[in-house]
């Protein structure tokens, strides 16, 4: 799996792109986390006391259990993914030459489970999902956001930034004009975030469970009363990639846990 | 502020308005709104305004905090010029983020329950109007 691992150094030591205006400056990038109040903060950082901690076991019981008609499990091809997935979330939505677009941590999952164990996809925010995408992603807690870098993903970047900044929905309000513009301001009692997705999936207590970065923008894009994008579509991936890139250098926190 | 006759492409749905100078100074209803219902409107979470405004609401835990406190509003802003805010605030302020509540076209990707739809109605509109006109000190 070194090709891999040689596109994503190539990858690393390629230039970050110029701040576009109305961008949050790098030093000035912060995590939901630092919006939360202690007891928020002190139930994520307590791995006993954090619920999406169940998830990644699920998960990682899943990484070793044979699956579909090839009959492999995740580990064997991979191995220990305490080395093999280090680092991986971090640098998703990912360009896959193949597809010739961006694709997310979820659908990657997929395509191995399509391609490689010949199984079923797992449905977006299935539990087992939820579980293996934390179980990958907590592997890359500590790891700052790379995603993004890749020359190719340029054209998928800009989309994601173009729909950042469009107004939508009945509300006609673009996400940058929450998070980019009043970040640290209060929507009637929830404090506004710079909306960076390092936690994901994470576990929000409002909805009682994990859930994916998707799921969280559909519900942003709800708040506005516009018609949210599908799971999987490329407006979403392209939005999600956006986001990434926006949060550049930022520690990956999975699973994170939000109000 | 230029004399402009509303005429949008489902003009059927909504009561057409003239807007002179900075207000809309007739009723869109013809007749005066509701005050009691007006402040109940404000206050609802699904009318928005809370999610933005705070208030004299002291019943109210959650307000906003991305736009100027609503008590005193009656003491500068004529009716005419309210109403004109509601049915779209970007006449005041073209970069705002307060949404026009009497506009159905124009928009982008609006939800599939909301399509074509004002965010308040005419009679909703003239009820907010009366009570934003009683916030005076
Ligand atoms: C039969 C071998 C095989 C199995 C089983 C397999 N994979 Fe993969 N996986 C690969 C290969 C090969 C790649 C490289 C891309 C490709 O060719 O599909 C890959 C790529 C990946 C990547 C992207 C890594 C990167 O650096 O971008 C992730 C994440 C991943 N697999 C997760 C999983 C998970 C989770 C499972 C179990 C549900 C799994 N894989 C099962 C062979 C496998
Ligand atoms: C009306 C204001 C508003 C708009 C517009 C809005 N959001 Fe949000 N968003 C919120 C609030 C409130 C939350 C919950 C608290 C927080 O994390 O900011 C949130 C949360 C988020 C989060 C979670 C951050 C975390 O720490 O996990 C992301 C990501 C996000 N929004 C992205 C978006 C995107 C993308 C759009 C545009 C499609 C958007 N938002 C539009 C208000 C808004
Ligand atoms: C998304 C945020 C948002 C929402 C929702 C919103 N407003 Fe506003 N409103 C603003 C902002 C910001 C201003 C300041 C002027 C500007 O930027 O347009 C404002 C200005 C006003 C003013 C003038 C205040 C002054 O002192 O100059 C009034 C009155 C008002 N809004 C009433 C309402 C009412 C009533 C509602 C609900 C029907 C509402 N607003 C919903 C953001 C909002």
């Amino acid at each position: 799996m070194s090709f891999w691992r040689a596109i994503a150094v190539g990858a690393l030591v390629a230039a970050a792109p110029a701040l576009l205006a109305g961008e949050i400056p790098s030093d000035a990038r912060r995590s939901g986390y630092a919006f939360m109040g202690p007891d928020t903060r002190a139930m994520q950082d307590d791995d006993t006391a954090n619920p999406g901690m169940l998830f990644v076991l699920d998960g990682e019981a899943l990484w070793t259990k044979k699956t579909g008609s090839a009959e492999k499990a995740c580990a064997d091809c991979h191995g220990d993914a305490r080395s093999s997935m280090k680092g991986v979330a971090a640098r998703y939505p990912a360009f896959d030459k193949a597809l010739a677009r961006p694709f997310t941590l979820d659908q990657r999952i997929n395509l191995c489970r399509a391609n490689h164990q010949r199984a079923a996809p797992l449905p977006y925010e299935s539990r087992d999902l939820l579980a293996l995408s934390a179980f990958v992603a907590h592997q890359s807690r500590g790891v700052a956001i790379t995603a993004g870098d890749d020359p190719e993903l340029k054209p998928f970047v800009a989309q994601g930034r173009d729909l950042f900044m469009q107004r939508e929905g009945q509300l006609n309000l673009a996400c940058t004009n929450c998070h980019d513009d009043n970040f640290d301001k209060r929507l009637a009692g929830a404090p506004i975030t710079q909306a960076q997705p390092t936690g994901y999936p994470l576990y929000r207590l409002e909805w009682q469970t994990l859930g994916s970065l998707e799921r969280r923008l559909r519900s942003c894009m709800s708040g506005v009363r516009a018609q949210a994008y599908d799971y999987g579509a490329p407006e979403l991936v392209a939005l999600e990639l956006y986001l990434m890139s926006r949060a550049r250098g930022l520690p990956m926190e999975t699973p994170a846990v939000r109000p | 502020m230029s004399l402009a006759i509303s005429s949008p492409a489902t003009a059927d749905e909504l009561v057409p308005y003239k807007i002179i100078g900075d207000t809309i100074p007739q009723s869109l209803t013809g007749t005066p709104g509701d005050p009691a219902r007006g402040r109940a409107l404000v206050l609802a979470r699904t009318t928005t305004c809370i999610l933005c405004h705070s208030g004299p609401f002291p019943e109210v835990r959650f307000q906003g905090d991305l736009a100027p406190d609503l008590k005193g509003t009656g003491n500068w802003w004529s009716a005419g010029q309210l109403r004109l805010r509601l049915v779209d605030a970007s006449r005041f302020n073209p970069q705002t983020i307060m949404p026009s509540y009497y506009r159905n076209n124009g928009l982008v990707r609006v939800g599939r329950n909301f399509a074509s739809k004002p965010i308040l109605s005419a009679t909703e509109i003239e009820d907010i109007v009366a009570y934003l006109a009683t916030l005076q000190n």
